[in-house]
């Protein structure tokens, strides 16, 4: 491995002290380059785990089936997101119900621990249905904000780079405690699917 | 050279371990409180040696027993525990659940003490069954003003980190003196069972 002579340091000193202090702005803060409203739109899904670990848990089930399955999940879901949020942004705000939210926990939880063979029909639907219906509460959320619709890109955009991460994460893993972990995180889901009834319930008596 | 340079990659990782484990919460995000609710959550089945007791005890006995019983346990043990949750959450009461708690470490720790190997299904539904009490417990004890979700995902996480840690520990069974060990970890569960079940009786 070669090291910096001490003779160069002085030379790298003032080449760096060069560079910062020459540097142009860099326009980088989100009034200027106008980025706003698509960072919202990423850190709005990415915060919110409602929506976040039901598309979590069906990139993991669709990795844990296959390349052929995340793939079409990657390609269904985002588009699906994106359509529903449109939708949603014709409709007055409305919030989803909580016992919906559990029942996809619960569902898409309960079959990445068992780990259900399903087809890849299956797959399709199951990635269509959740992205219009996760898409939608988004598109309604947002119909009253200014520039909607770039944030509902920066949207679609997390949720395909989570669905690709998330699954691509999986489709390799061969080794047995690996798999058994990803069907641990999917009674995880599940749990907390059936706990969001209990409080749901709850709030309903 | 190469020592010298993972000694201060070792060093690099200290220091950014220590500022993350020490570093304080936040509150710098429009929805505050989602993640104290998470911590919170996190939290409760941590605090409480009687939880976590039980709960390596499950990991222990899942190493013990082997496949399937060693994911089977930690895939079912939540599910069973949110159950418990939802009947607190909905008022259901649950008689004796300090009795209970205290009573699964002692038949867990026990179990791994003899190294019991029943059918795995009958192993489950012990498992189960105790699960129940401990959600029971979890799920009547929410905070107010956090997050509900974030608080269940919480303790779930925390469980199954637990049955991890009890997992971890019976690796070593593989080895003569490591299957001692085990066996000395579930007398130390159930002696901390017979504690607990002594303080819910005093």
């Amino acid at each position: 491995m070669k090291t910096t002579r001490k003779s160069d340091r002085p030379i790298y000193a003032i080449v760096g002290l060069a560079v910062v202090l020459c540097s142009a702005p860099a326009k980088a803060h989100l009034n200027s380059t106008g980025m706003g409203p698509i960072y919202d739109g990423s850190m709005h899904f990415l915060m919110s785990p409602e929506d976040l670990v039901p598309v979590l848990a069906l990139a993991l089930l669709s990795g844990q089936r296959g390349a052929q399955y995340g793939r079409r999940t990657l390609f269904v879901l985002p588009p699906a997101w994106l359509l529903g949020s449109l939708l949603g942004l014709m409709v007055s705000a409305t919030s989803g119900s909580p016992i919906v939210s559990a029942i996809w926990f619960l569902l898409l939880g309960g079959l990445l621990a068992a780990d259900v063979k399903l087809s890849v029909h299956t797959t399709t639907v199951l990635a269509a249905a959740l992205g219009l219906y996760g898409g939608y509460l988004n598109g309604t959320g947002m119909g009253q904000a200014e520039n909607a619709t770039v944030s509902l890109l920066g949207l679609g955009v997390a949720v395909f780079v989570l669905v690709a991460l998330a699954a691509a994460l999986v489709v390799p893993l061969r080794a047995y405690w690996a798999r058994i972990a990803v069907r641990v995180a999917g009674s995880w889901i599940a749990a907390s699917g059936i706990l969001m009834f209990g409080w749901a319930a709850r709030a309903r008596l | 050279m190469r020592r010298k340079h993972r000694r201060s990659l070792a060093r690099a990782w200290a220091v950014f371990l220590l500022a993350t484990l020490w570093s304080h919460t936040a509150f710098a995000h429009a929805q505050q409180g989602a993640a104290v609710g998470f911590f919170t959550g996190f939290w409760h089945p941590i605090s409480g040696l009687d939880h976590v007791l039980a709960m390596v005890a499950v990991g222990l006995w899942g190493a013990q027993l082997g496949p399937p019983a060693i994911w089977l346990l930690p895939v079912s043990f939540p599910m069973v525990m949110a159950l418990g949750g939802m009947m607190g959450l909905l008022g259901v009461r649950l008689p004796g659940i300090e009795y209970g708690i205290a009573g699964s470490a002692i038949l867990l720790g026990t179990a791994v003490m003899f190294e019991v190997r029943p059918p795995v299904a009958v192993a489950a539904a012990l498992v189960g069954f105790f699960a129940i009490f401990h959600g029971h417990a979890h799920g009547t004890e929410l905070p107010p003003n956090q997050s509900v979700l974030l608080y269940s995902m919480g303790f779930v996480i925390a469980t199954g980190c637990l049955h991890a840690v009890g997992i971890g520990i019976g690796t070593v069974h593989r080895w003569a003196w490591g299957q001692r060990l085990v066996r000395v970890a579930g007398t130390l569960v159930a002696v901390g069972g017979v504690f607990f079940m002594w303080k819910a009786f005093t």
